[in-house]
């Protein structure tokens, strides 16, 4: 459960990248997060996991009021999220597996179940036989799943993704719904920002025009 | 608990796999430590051979305790009880008879000691301290002079002192220059870290953004600090053992010269594993300085 209310997130410079915005996600929600280039989608996001931090207003998410929350509190919040970034993130000094692998080292997973489950996490992604490639030797879409595979290997209550789709053909993108539509289908809470939202069954649309909530 | 001890396991590999990833720069940096710290562990040694060696030399770690010419053996007897209760270390009673003996030994004194009327030495006892210190000698010394029937007690403590200053002062400046060599060890550790930070950049990143606390991503940088350190210590341990190893005929050679059988004592296991306790708290203590400094950066 994530609840905005009169949010506003001005950087440094002057530009308002978000203004008064107030909204609800419900838990197990799936949420497109629209609106044209620059219009507060990824700030949006970044606002839910802490990663930016709202000028005005305050955000609650599950019960934690995120204005109030100490530093070191910060990347336990961040474990109710499933990220999944706009340029992925990967990291290319080690292969998919082990990818898929740090957020599990992170929360101290012993190494014979972090590997079942990352395996797992790979495999509902249709990674598992692309395991031992280095993420460089994917494809965009594969990246795009190998992130996802990441983001979803702790089992996250809340799934985060932006613009997840942008730099895909079609078939991919699709692929890539495919994914977030199956994690809303066994209760996760699914919120992705795009510029494109696909109507989808049981979907709702949060738009979003210069930084403000559009009717 | 377990995750807490799987998470320093991990840390630690880590650290490892980033040894093992780097083998010449690890190598080199290793190298720089282990001779920082060999100088002052050298020193070290230095001043407490040098400690040995006079301790070896004779007379002067003693006390002699003279009783007065007309003194008694049931005097002598009293003095011996009392040692016994004081325990200040080993002693030897010399009876006058035995001195006199010994006098007449030595070159041309049989004829003169044969020309004496009577025995003019007293009976003695020397005694040899288990606390050397010159404090601890000088206290003993008067202590003795303070019982019944003693005429003369004799301490060489000038020397003693002497030699303590000396000692006192090499064992100083050892430390400064341990001071120094200390510092540098943390300097290098500090570098060594902070272009490790800067190659681990991507994955603190993203760790970072992923749930990472801040002990997490610190750990293996301190892993690597502390291991790096105490492996710098042992190889100034093996440096030091090796120039004793080197001197140590020269050195019994001269030391038979001067008719003494004195052998250079090397690095022990205990000062081998107090080098690599002082190198991991070194290295350990750079390592937290960069982290510290360097992680600011990743908001």
């Amino acid at each position: 459960m994530i609840v905005c209310s009169g949010v506003g997130k001005r950087y440094p410079g002057g530009l308002t990248a978000l203004a008064d915005v107030s909204c609800e996600i419900a838990t197990g929600e799936m949420v497109f997060v629209a609106g044209h280039s620059g219009a507060g989608k990824s700030t949006l996001v970044k606002l839910f996991a802490a990663i930016e931090r709202p000028t005005a207003g305050g955000i609650v998410v599950n019960g934690q009021n995120l204005a109030a929350l100490r530093p070191g509190a910060i990347p336990y919040l961040r474990r109710n999220f499933g990220l999944v970034f706009q340029d992925q993130k990967l990291l290319f000094d080690r292969n998919a597996l082990e990818n898929v692998l740090l957020p599990l080292a992170i929360v101290g997973t012993p190494r014979h179940e972090a590997l079942r489950r990352a395996q797992a996490a790979l495999d509902k992604v249709g990674l598992l036989e692309r395991a031992k490639a280095n993420p460089v030797a994917l494809s965009g879409g594969e990246q795009q799943r190998l992130a996802i595979a990441r983001a979803v290997v702790n089992r996250p209550a809340i799934l985060l993704a932006d613009e997840p789709t942008a730099n895909l053909d079609a078939e991919s993108a699709a692929g890539i719904l495919d994914i977030f539509r199956a994690f809303h289908g066994v209760g996760v809470t699914v919120i992705v920002a795009t510029h494109d939202p696909q109507p989808q069954p049981g979907a709702r649309v949060l738009r979003l025009a210069h930084g403000r909530i559009a009717a | 608990m377990k995750r807490w001890l799987v998470q320093h396991a991990d840390a630690l590999r880590d650290a490892l796999r980033r040894i093992a990833a780097s083998p010449l720069s690890t190598a080199l940096s290793l190298f720089v430590i282990g001779i920082a710290l060999t100088l002052p562990a050298a020193g070290w040694l230095l001043i407490d051979n040098v400690r040995l060696a006079a301790r070896s030399a004779s007379g002067v770690q003693q006390i002699s305790l003279f009783m007065a010419a007309d003194a008694d053996r049931k005097a002598a007897a009293e003095i011996e009880s009392r040692l016994q209760s004081t325990a200040p270390g080993a002693w030897r009673f010399v009876p006058r008879e035995e001195a006199l003996k010994r006098l007449q030994g030595g070159e041309g004194m049989a004829e003169i000691v044969a020309s004496l009327p009577r025995n003019p030495l007293p009976d003695a006892f020397v005694v040899e301290p288990a606390d050397t210190s010159p404090a601890a000698m000088d206290a003993l010394a008067k202590t003795f002079a303070g019982w019944p029937r003693v005429a003369h007690v004799q301490l060489d403590s000038a020397w003693a002192h002497r030699f303590d200053a000396l000692l006192r002062i090499g064992r100083l400046a050892v430390a400064m220059l341990g001071a120094v060599f200390a510092a540098a060890l943390v300097a290098v550790t500090f570098n060594t870290i902070r272009l490790q930070i800067l190659a681990q950049a991507a994955e603190i990143e993203v760790a970072r953004l992923i749930g990472a606390t801040d002990g997490w991503i610190r750990r293996p940088f301190l892993y690597f600090g502390a291991l790096q350190g105490a492996a710098g210590g042992l190889l100034a341990a093996a440096l030091a053992a090796l120039g004793t190893h080197l001197l140590n005929d020269p050195v019994a050679a001269l030391a038979a010269l001067y008719g003494s059988g004195f052998a250079l004592r090397g690095p022990t296991a205990a000062d081998a594993a107090a080098l690599a306790g002082i190198g991991a708290l070194l290295g350990l203590a750079g390592a937290q300085i960069s982290v510290a400094i360097h992680l600011r950066r990743f908001g």
